[in-house]
């Protein structure tokens, strides 16, 4: 039946990573924090950030959404801690190419476990969902202020 | 001889093929409907034959273009009961026409305290042209209640029209919760107040019978692409004495009677909206459609679609772990329901039915603070038209039925 076709987006470590996701909560002292809306679906994601020596010492996201971007939010977390933001901006690149179906060779040493998402290039409809905690912990590091903001998801994204 | 409504789903090519190696199962008419070859034909033969600038040639094929975009606002007028054709005015669709209502109309009666009434019901189309013409003149928006199974809330209603109220705009059916607002009750209420009455009819125009001087609107939008014309073509039908007093906002050609230096004159309504060369093969579509569904009979398409609903609300509410939005009575339910399944984000629902063939919305409906009434973030909704049939119906509950199979037992 059609649904077998499912399998190739909804992985079991995706499927995991949903129900239990990774560093869900907030952090009291963020350096860096930022909201990220996805107009399209209404869905709404904070990711908070401690700075320390030019490294994600901790990071935390919250929100609710599907399962992609659940998913997505909580591998986006194991991945970039440790990781300086100069990384993370090839990270994030890395993964924007990987789901729009254009991977760099190495995207699996760029990405790690998240490179399992790579499914979701065949559900372009999915990308933005996929995609939504990535730009966001993009954006919040590029912010400067202590302020949460709320960023901005382009159409073309 | 009277086709049967079974048989007009031939008339659509494009339900005739498979998606994702399942026969397409079109459930997403609230977006956007179908459309039959009769309308696609006209645009083409328009094109082939006929295509030339409106109004302002003195040759043949603009002279024939004109009659057949004019012809079509007496197809308006008659499909929606409105006294005279001048009062249909072309629009791109239903947010247009109520941006122009509230623009036009708005800015120049609404002032300082006045009050503007909606309710929770509303698309983002009928809610945020009222909210930036309150913030524009100090106006205040007010929201009529719903009750709990989603109906427009009488008492709230009462309660929220007022002496001070100016405009209460309201959809005439929902397009989330299925529900059809008594606009005939509000608009007295409305007009008692002397308020005047906007309806949204988006939703309801393409699925029963709509007449505006028995509900006693006062303005009344809806779009063309909803009932299976195409894309870009609306129209806003206001009363005469209305729309003769509301300034026009797009100047330019097509819609003066006299420029000089320093100052124009304008035309009469509907013209003096017009400005600008408009979608002429949009309107023609227009017309093609309102043939299609007029010569089915629109008590006869909101019987079929009634059928329908009696058939599939009752089969998802019997499916353990889906909620039903809007009422569980298929009497008070149009062909629009929304539905969430438990545990699961309406994406994911939506992806999983895609695989099966079935395509049905997901999201927000652009109406945020109506999700926000329910207590979801998005809800899924399948919207059924003329040429949906039970098996179409039956697919969506078997669909619904595997998917709650796969992400429940995970068979990874």
């Amino acid at each position: 039946m059609a649904l077998s076709k499912l399998e190739n987006l909804y992985r079991q470590m995706i499927l995991d990573h949903a129900m239990h996701p990774h560093h869900y909560g907030f952090l009291k002292a963020a350096s860096h924090k930022l909201e990220l809306r996805n107009p399209t679906c209404g869905d709404v994601l904070n990711v908070q950030v401690i700075l320390k020596n030019n490294k994600v010492a901790q990071v935390a996201f919250s929100g609710s959404g599907c399962t992609i971007s659940q998913a997505s939010a909580s591998m986006m977390t194991d991945e970039v801690l440790g990781k300086t933001p100069q990384q993370i901006e090839k990270m994030v690149t890395t993964f924007s190419k990987m789901v729009t179906g254009n991977p760099p060779q190495n995207y699996e040493e760029i990405l790690g476990d998240a490179s399992v998402l790579e499914g979701v290039a065949k559900f372009p409809a999915r990308i933005k969902c996929a995609t939504l905690a990535w730009k966001a912990i993009y954006q919040a590091l590029a912010n400067d202020q202590q302020e949460s903001t709320v960023g901005f998801m382009r159409h073309d994204q | 001889m009277v086709k049967k409504m079974s048989e007009y789903r031939a008339d659509f090519p494009i339900l005739n093929q498979t998606v994702n190696d399942e026969p397409l199962v079109y459930l997403d008419n609230a977006a956007t409907a179908q459309k039959p070859r009769a309308v696609v034909q006209a645009i083409t033969n328009y094109y082939y034959h006929d295509n030339a600038n409106v109004h302002r040639g003195v040759h043949t094929l603009a002279e024939r273009a004109t009659q057949e975009f004019e012809a079509v606002r007496d197809k308006v007028a008659k499909f929606i009961n409105a006294p005279s054709r001048e009062e249909i005015v072309y629009t791109k669709g239903t947010t247009e026409g109520l941006n122009w209502v509230a623009a036009s109309y708005g800015s120049t009666h609404v002032k300082a305290g006045d009050e503007i009434v909606i309710s929770y019901l509303e698309h983002h189309s009928n809610l945020v042209p009222w909210q930036q013409l309150a913030k524009k003149t100090g106006a205040i928006l007010k929201y009529i209640d719903l009750l709990p199974d989603g109906e427009l809330d009488l008492t709230s209603a009462r309660r929220q029209i007022t002496d001070k109220t100016a405009i209460v705009s309201l959809t005439q059916a929902s397009n989330v919760l299925g529900v059809v607002n008594p606009i005939k009750k509000i608009a007295a209420l409305a007009h008692q107040h002397g308020a005047i009455m906007v309806v949204d009819g988006a939703q309801s125009t393409p699925h029963f019978k709509v007449d505006v001087q028995a509900m006693d609107a006062d303005f009344y939008a809806f779009s063309g692409h909803k009932l299976m014309a195409p894309t870009g073509i609306g129209v806003l039908w206001g009363k005469s004495e209305l729309l003769a007093d509301m300034p026009p906002l797009e100047f330019g050609g097509e819609m003066i009677d006299w420029v000089q230096l320093q100052k124009t004159t304008f035309k009469a309504a509907p013209w003096k909206f017009e400005g600008g060369t408009q979608n002429i093969a949009g309107v023609i579509g227009l017309g093609a459609a309102i043939d299609y569904l007029s010569a089915i009979g629109m008590d006869r398409v909101q019987k079929h679609e009634q059928q329908l609903v009696n058939y599939l609300l009752p089969a998802l509410l019997e499916i353990p772990g889906v909620t039903v939005y809007g009422p569980h009575d298929p009497a008070k339910h149009s062909g629009v329901i929304s539905f969430n399944l438990a545990g699961l984000h309406p994406h994911d629902v939506a992806t999983a039915l895609d695989m099966e063939g079935v395509a049905v919305r997901a999201g927000h409906h652009c109406a945020q603070p109506l999700m926000e009434w329910l207590k979801v973030a998005a809800t899924a909704r399948a919207s059924l038209y003329l040429y949906n049939n039970l098996a179409d119906a039956q697919k969506l509950v078997e669909a619904i039925k595997a998917t709650k199979e796969f992400f429940n037992h995970g068979t990874i």
